[in-house]
């Protein structure tokens, strides 16, 4: 069936403004919105560009805004979205380096900056340090994010506030504040408890989106739980 | 512009960054990615990666190394193996001790489990052999390895395409590599670098592989004039979702799902009754493509079921979420109610860059190192896979070869060795590829060459072979090399060019495919991944011997090396 794709479309060193255009694809069954952007790259229009790679939703490489919302483009079935003209743009609030891609520098700076990794003084050297299954289910929900950008680029409060640490940095650290094999927090919350920090989360919701159904506002809750209850 | 580091690294995937990580722990490191590194197709391994632990029950190293020669059909270097799976422990234990999330056991152990192939007492009972963090044991273990590097602030440069190895009088002194996003050539002078730059699975229609597993790597090397090591071995994996071939893990059967067909029958009774669904991939997938081909896939199509059903649904939620998650997506089949359609999909490189135990590359049957260029993981063969590999000893691979690599690096430079002198054309050696193909002009579709590969792969070089076969994709290739040459970038720009990355990736596959098919063709034998019809029994007398592939102007050259046997001798399979 032919339907029509309207996508964003912007290259600075060519156009005074972004604009869209439309393309006519011919959608089979089965077919994922990134199959359709390939099909348009591969025999319509080979200038467009997006990111892509693992194409089954696991990389994080093709986040961007279909029909307003954001979304991983390889496991967006288009016959999921209802029929009628399909929209994509870029993934909002970060600055677009060509058409549907965009510059994640800031995001990953948000990222790096409340020390995303694991910090243990000791370790035994010979075998692993144990954990029970119940501790370890406490960290499920948030070391399966991909790091797609979607939840930060729907958060009103970084849209606000460019130094908000955001909801995917907020979740990085969740992961390793409550891991209990971990000995950062001491270094951590500090950094999480800042003047831009999750105090700028007002529980809106919005970072949701998520692809991989991981929820930031929740862990937020906790991580705000955990800095008064260590504070105060 | 001219980047000076001790170290590059070539790819940011388990292998790259294992190796990033040991290497910056006494030398300038630097690692260079077509894709941010979490992006890497090491993210997608699902269900495990092996290590003798005896978490579950008793396991040995001698076992796993038994397994993993027999698996790969003798054809693996024994001494190299021999090192996986005694380091497999160690690292497994290290993976842990930077964080990395592995499932657990009631005692809080990292949680083991089976996986085809792997086996207690030399063969004999299953063991549960796999470390596994749900079904995201790849994704657990990359984002750990990136999070120690952010640590270590590791310099990243992300979206920079290598073209070209930099190499003369056989030392390597870097690289030349493309700005993605901005356009431009970059010289990357090192003392020492790795290819760490994955597989190549995208040649084939129906693969598991990410967009961007198109084996630069390995063509880049062969276009550097060295060869390239038992390129004939492709495997399948048995378990692709229909029709896209996108990966259902192994540990889906490790955990005791079953393969019918048609008939509503577990057909692997007929082809390996003692081991079933849990016996190697070479064996599984044959059986379905047998099953397929004669007629018994279901409704006569070009798949079987595979049936979670019996695990419930607090089993496959807890233990294999991810993939529970991909079906209903792509498919819109519910598992815990369903049966799931599934096929053999092209799934990874037995074969790739030729090197020793410490990552060395090596370019002759002499093994003769190549001073100052290395590599591991995928894209590499330091042949511990031999002619097929076991699931869940690819991350591992990747982790124990990558980080014995990287510390072979620090030791190079450590000993005093120095930055050699670049070649005098080393930008010209980028500049000609990516101007070479923005000025060209022609009538050719990469795309419509792409497709034509990808679809004749499938035919005529899948998991049945044979020698007409193999003659007709030769000349296929040969064809579709010469269209390539009239193939036109119709985007100039130098911003984020990916029509032009696109091309080159194209013109990469189109390289590395003429060594597995002509490797392919001479082996006249039936060996693990690579199975001939027309030859269908193992022959030891003549082919117990790797193969190294170079290409002339004349075609590709074949020479041969032996294989490293200390422990086991050749003996006949049965699973």
């Amino acid at each position: 069936m032919m339907q029509t794709f309207k996508i964003f479309r912007y290259n600075p060193d060519e156009d005074k403004n972004p604009y869209y255009k439309t393309y006519q694809v011919d959608v089979q069954e089965g077919m994922t919105v990134l199959d359709v952007l390939n099909e348009i790259k591969w025999k319509l229009d080979g200038s467009l560009t997006f990111r892509r790679s693992c194409r089954h939703g696991i990389c994080g490489s093709c986040a961007m805004t279909i029909n307003g919302l954001n979304r991983l483009a390889c496991e967006t079935q288009v016959k999921a979205l209802g029929g009628g003209t399909v929209e994509v743009e870029p993934l909002r609030h970060y600055p677009v380096i060509k058409d549907l891609a965009v510059d994640m520098e800031d995001f990953y700076k948000k990222y790096e900056a409340v020390k995303p990794y694991f910090i243990a003084g000791t370790s035994p050297t010979d075998k692993e340090r144990y954990q029970s299954i119940e501790d370890r289910k406490k960290i499920d929900g948030s070391y399966e994010c991909i790091l797609c950008g979607a939840c930060t680029s729907s958060c009103p409060s970084y849209w606000a506030n460019p130094n908000f640490l955001g909801p995917a940095a907020l979740l990085a650290a969740y992961r390793f504040v409550f891991d209990s094999r971990d000995e950062g927090m001491g270094e951590r919350l500090p950094i999480l408890n800042s003047r831009h920090g999750l105090w700028r989360c007002h529980t809106i919701f919005n970072c949701t989106i998520c692809p991989k159904s991981l929820n930031p506002t929740w862990a937020i809750g906790e991580l705000k739980k955990k800095v008064i209850s260590e504070k105060y | 512009m001219v980047h000076e580091h001790d170290v590059v690294i070539v790819g940011a995937g388990i292998a790259g960054l294992y190796a990033a990580l040991e290497a910056s722990r006494s030398v300038d490191t630097a690692v260079l990615s077509k894709v941010f590194p979490t992006r890497s197709h090491s993210i997608s391994a699902q269900g495990g990666t092996a290590a003798p632990l005896g978490n579950m029950e008793e396991d040995s190293w001698e076992w796993h190394l038994y397994d993993t020669v027999r698996g790969g059909d003798y054809l693996g270097d024994q001494d190299a193996q021999e090192i996986l799976v005694r380091e497999a422990v160690e690292v497994a234990y290290e993976l842990e001790h930077m964080g990395c999330p592995f499932s657990r056991t009631g005692e809080g152990k990292i949680a083991q489990r089976e996986f085809g192939g792997h086996y207690s007492n030399l063969g004999k009972g299953p063991v549960r052999r796999a470390c596994y963090a749900a079904d995201r044991t790849g994704h657990a273990m990359l984002h750990t390895l990136y999070e120690q590097c952010v640590k270590k602030d590791v310099r990243f440069y992300t979206e920079y395409f290598v073209l070209a190895l930099l190499m003369e009088n056989n030392v390597c002194s870097g690289v030349v590599a493309w700005d993605m996003r901005k356009g431009g050539l970059h010289i990357f002078h090192a003392k020492a670098v790795m290819f760490a730059t994955g597989g190549y699975a995208r040649a084939w229609k129906v693969n598991t592989n990410a967009l961007s597993n198109t084996g630069d790597g390995m063509s880049i090397v062969l276009q550097a004039g060295l060869p390239l090591e038992d390129m004939e071995f492709v495997q399948f994996h048995p378990t692709g979702l229909y029709p896209s071939g996108v990966l259902v893990t192994e540990g889906a059967r490790g955990e005791g799902g079953y393969l019918v067909n048609h008939e509503g029958k577990r057909f692997l009774e007929k082809y390996a009754p003692a081991k079933m669904e849990l016996s190697p991939r070479d064996v599984v997938s044959r059986s379905i493509q047998t099953e397929i081909n004669e007629g018994r896939g279901i409704g006569g199509k070009g798949y079987v079921h595979l049936d979670l059903r019996h695990l419930g649904r607090q089993a496959i939620m807890e233990k294999l979420p991810q993939i529970h998650e991909l079906i209903l997506k792509f498919s819109g089949i519910d598992a815990v109610t369903d049966f799931v359609p599934i096929l053999p999909t092209s799934h990874y490189a037995m074969g790739g860059i030729p090197t020793d135990v410490n990552g060395r590359v090596v370019m002759d049957a002499k093994n003769t190192p190549v001073t100052g260029f290395y590599a591991a993981g995928e894209g590499a063969c330091v042949s511990v896979h031999g002619a097929n590999r076991l699931g869940c000893n690819s991350t591992m691979d990747c982790a124990v070869y990558g980080r014995r690599t990287g510390r072979a690096m620090a030791r190079f430079i450590g000993e005093g060795a120095e930055k050699n002198t670049l070649p005098k054309d080393a930008l010209e050696r980028g500049r000609t590829k990516v101007e070479g193909l923005l000025a060209a002009k022609g009538k050719e579709s990469p795309a419509a060459i792409r497709d034509e590969l990808q679809q004749t792969m499938m035919v005529n070089c899948g998991v049945f072979r044979e020698e007409k076969l193999l003659k007709k994709q030769l000349e296929i290739i040969k064809s579709l090399q010469g269209r390539y040459k009239e193939v036109e970038v119709g985007y100039k720009g130098q911003r984020f060019n990916t029509e032009l990355l696109d091309v080159i990736e194209l013109g990469n596959m189109l390289d590395f495919v003429e060594t597995i098919v002509v490797g392919g063709l001479a082996r006249t034998e039936s060996r693990g991944a690579h199975y001939r019809t027309d030859f269908p029994k193992r022959d030891d007398g003549s082919w117990m011997k790797h193969t190294l592939a170079w290409k002339t102007d004349s075609g590709i050259k074949l020479d041969y090396k032996p294989v490293v046997v200390t422990r086991f001798q050749p003996q006949e399979r049965k699973f």
